[in-house]
């Protein structure tokens, strides 16, 4: 055993040695342009992180062409007013908390002297670091965090690329109109089942408003507590209510554990509309297979989109041999966010803060150069991108189709939400 | 809520007890280990992701069932459990209770640690368990998965419950917890008892761990949501006494299922919270404590 604990430090000792002689080589190469990269890669959400930081460095492989450009592609373009410099991505480790975030966010710029920082999926961490750098003056580019108060805070160096909450709620008013309007069915009872951070708080916020605007009426409101170890009060109570259909913003754990719990109480409303998040991470239905079926989602991505732009194709290709997953929202918009860094950094031709934040600011980048299923990206005063739009998936035979808008669906919607007894 | 029935009520009083079963067997482990030398193991959690870990992978890679492979499940743990006491823990019997804390506080993030290290962060679930579906009963429906955990852990707390007072090396372990001194004159040997505790401590996580995995996502931080409610059972049912910990645990999933339906999900953790704040305020025993 002892033999064993001198073995792991020397070990230890060997590794430690062999990192910081990469950090003193890393020291002396003047032609590498830093990007601080800050998610959860421990602690609960970290299966996503780490999708987002393997979609993170696929974007930075393909800007410094390591690995040859497809097509049209803004990342495709690489570096070319700053003689073809590479960037390297440092990576901060969030946990889920936002005080570790803003330390990252510390560390990142005042220890690593990135030049950007790019972050942070959880929208409560991303409010946080972008403080952080705020203060510091260094862009901040926010590629998933939707909560909407982001962009309303009046900062001036942080950007958004995703929508956020307000639209894509609004987004779920249409959808409902729609499909009430294509099936001659009627959607107006809801019920709202959000986590009860900042996100599924904010998101509340505004469904509750939109409802009323719009003429539909919320049946129950709960915020639960995403670290259940079950969740059978909230889904009878979902079940007293009777909704027609169930509005549901989900962290991965929590989407799992509920679909579980649903299924065991035989609860299956007319309409389950999730909120992206946990229901579009890849484990979600690595987990449940065949039980994940028929959830309605708001997505800003999809992988059906590929019929459409051969570009999403391609980088999936690639995103699949390095790492053997597919894209998904999560990691789709992660991608674009460093594409969009790059983009700016290259058209400052600097690396200095405020050169990349004009450059950022006059952003403008066409639909066929990106991988999304937006109108392309256009910062708007606030920071925001304000041509981007959402879409709604269905999970159909344990894959997501794009059902609305009905003009780029490729499939046709699954109404009602099949009983679980006899699927 | 508009639609509010007796079977509706019914679900929710099974729903919590099941739940509170599960609580009651990883809660006896720790209390355990707690009565029987005064160590609070902050890793206990971590030896319940440990059996997830365990009945996932017998499943995955011999297509075992975690129900098959469960008496496995339950040694591996035992000889965790007596491993870290030669370890780590006996080294620190007589170390003031903050190195304690620290030690097993450390365990925890190591193991935790490991456990991302080595199977990745991902969520997983058991491929094709034995137990599916549900049963419906009077109208009330019994995940079978559900049903079963919390049948095995009856049975698993009963048993150690018959263990502790029926059986010569129960009694003696029992001995030793109510006075170490006493009981080594009496020829016990501490030391190992010690190491038993702690193995079976260990062990009850695990079969926890091995009943959950049946229906509950399996990944390295699953320990920390259950430590918590854990802790808050040890505390009502009374440092040390298994057949409180059994008892607090249908208390605890009561609460949290009940309250959570009638006051809002939003306040159940903070209710189970309340009635720790609550015990420890009027009742600093709890309910069969040692006084």
């Amino acid at each position: 055993m002892k033999r064993l604990f001198r073995g792991l430090g020397l070990g230890a000792l060997g590794c430690l040695l062999l990192a910081s002689a990469g950090l003193m080589g890393a020291a002396r190469a003047e032609d590498e342009i830093r990007i601080g990269a800050i998610y959860p890669l421990t602690g609960a959400a970290a299966g996503t992180g780490v999708e987002l930081k393997a979609a993170a460095e696929l974007a930075a492989a393909i800007v410094n062409k390591e690995i040859p450009l497809p097509g049209n592609l803004a990342a495709g373009a690489g570096m070319p007013n700053l003689k073809g410099a590479k960037i390297k991505l440092i990576f901060g480790d969030h946990q889920g908390n936002p005080q570790v975030g803003a330390t990252e966010a510390e560390r990142l710029i005042t220890q690593e002297h990135v030049v950007a920082l790019i972050g942070c999926y959880f929208s409560n961490v991303t409010a946080t670091a972008s403080q952080v750098a705020e203060r510091y003056g260094v862009p901040f580019l926010n590629a998933s965090s939707s909560s909407t108060p982001l962009t309303e805070r009046g900062f001036k160096w942080f950007f958004r690329t995703s929508p956020h909450d307000d639209l894509f709620v609004a987004n779920f008013y249409d959808f409902l109109k729609a499909v009430e309007q294509k099936k001659g069915v009627q959607l107006r009872k809801l019920a709202l089942f959000n986590e009860n951070t900042l996100w599924g708080g904010e998101t509340t916020k505004i469904e509750v408003k939109l409802a009323e605007e719009q003429g539909f009426t919320v049946a129950e409101k709960i915020l639960y507590p995403a670290k259940s170890t079950q969740m059978t009060s909230e889904v009878q109570r979902l079940k007293a209510a009777d909704p027609q259909v169930l509005m549901q913003s989900s962290y991965l754990g929590d989407a799992i554990l509920s679909m579980k719990t649903y299924k065991e109480l035989g609860f299956a409303p007319p309409m389950v509309l999730a909120n992206d998040a946990g229901f579009s991470d890849s484990e979600y239905l690595k987990t449940l297979g065949k039980d994940g079926n028929f959830v309605l989602s708001r997505e800003v991505w999809a992988l059906d989109l590929a019929d459409r732009n051969p570009l999403i194709k391609q980088v999936n290709d690639l995103m699949k041999g390095r790492n053997g997953v597919n894209l998904n929202g999560n990691s789709a918009r992660v991608f674009t966010g460093v594409a969009v860094l790059a983009d700016a950094i290259n058209r400052a031709g600097s690396t200095q803060p405020e050169a990349i934040r004009k450059a950022l600011q006059e952003t403008n980048i066409p639909a066929d150069q990106i991988i999304m299923p937006w109108k392309g990206i256009k910062f708007d005063e606030k920071g925001q991108n304000s041509l981007g739009t959402g879409i709604i998936v269905q999970v159909q035979n344990e894959q997501y189709r794009t059902v609305w808008p009905f003009d780029i669906a490729t499939a046709d919607i699954v109404y009602p939400f099949p009983k679980w007894e006899g699927r | 809520m508009t639609h509010l029935t007796m079977t509706m009520l019914a679900q929710t009083i099974v729903s919590g007890l099941m739940i509170g079963l599960i609580y009651a067997l990883i809660a006896v482990g720790l209390t355990l280990i707690f009565g029987v030398m005064d160590i609070v193991n902050f890793a206990h959690g971590e030896f319940l992701m440990l059996g997830m870990y365990a009945s996932f992978w017998g499943a995955s890679l011999f297509f075992l069932d975690p129900l098959f492979t469960l008496p496995l499940t339950a040694l591996m743990l035992f000889a965790v459990g007596v491993l870290v006491y030669r370890l780590v823990i006996r080294r620190i019997l007589a170390a003031p209770m903050l190195s304690q804390i620290f030690a097993t506080f450390g365990m925890m993030i190591l193991l935790r640690g490991l456990a991302q290290f080595l199977w990745k962060p991902d969520h997983r679930t058991v491929p094709h368990a034995l137990v599916e579906g549900k049963i419906t009963l009077f109208g009330l429906q019994l995940g079978t998965p559900q049903l079963t955990a919390s049948l095995g852990a009856v049975l698993v707390t009963g048993g150690l419950w018959w263990f502790l007072n029926r059986t010569r090396l129960g009694t003696a372990l029992e001995a030793t917890s109510i006075d170490r001194e006493a009981a080594t004159l009496m020829g016990i040997n501490s030391e190992r008892m010690f190491a038993l505790a702690w193995g079976i401590g260990a062990a009850c996580a695990g079969i926890a761990g091995a009943l959950l995995s049946t229906y509950f996502p399996i990944f390295p931080e699953v320990g920390a949501d259950f430590i918590l409610v854990a802790f808050v059972v040890v505390v009502l049912g009374g440092f040390g006494s298994v057949a409180g910990a059994f008892w607090a645990g249908i208390i605890v999933g009561e609460v949290e299922v009940l309250g959570g339906f009638f006051v809002g999900p939003a306040y159940k953790n903070a209710l189970v919270l309340s009635l720790f704040l609550l015990v420890l305020l009027f009742r600093p025993r709890g309910l069969m404590g040692k006084a």
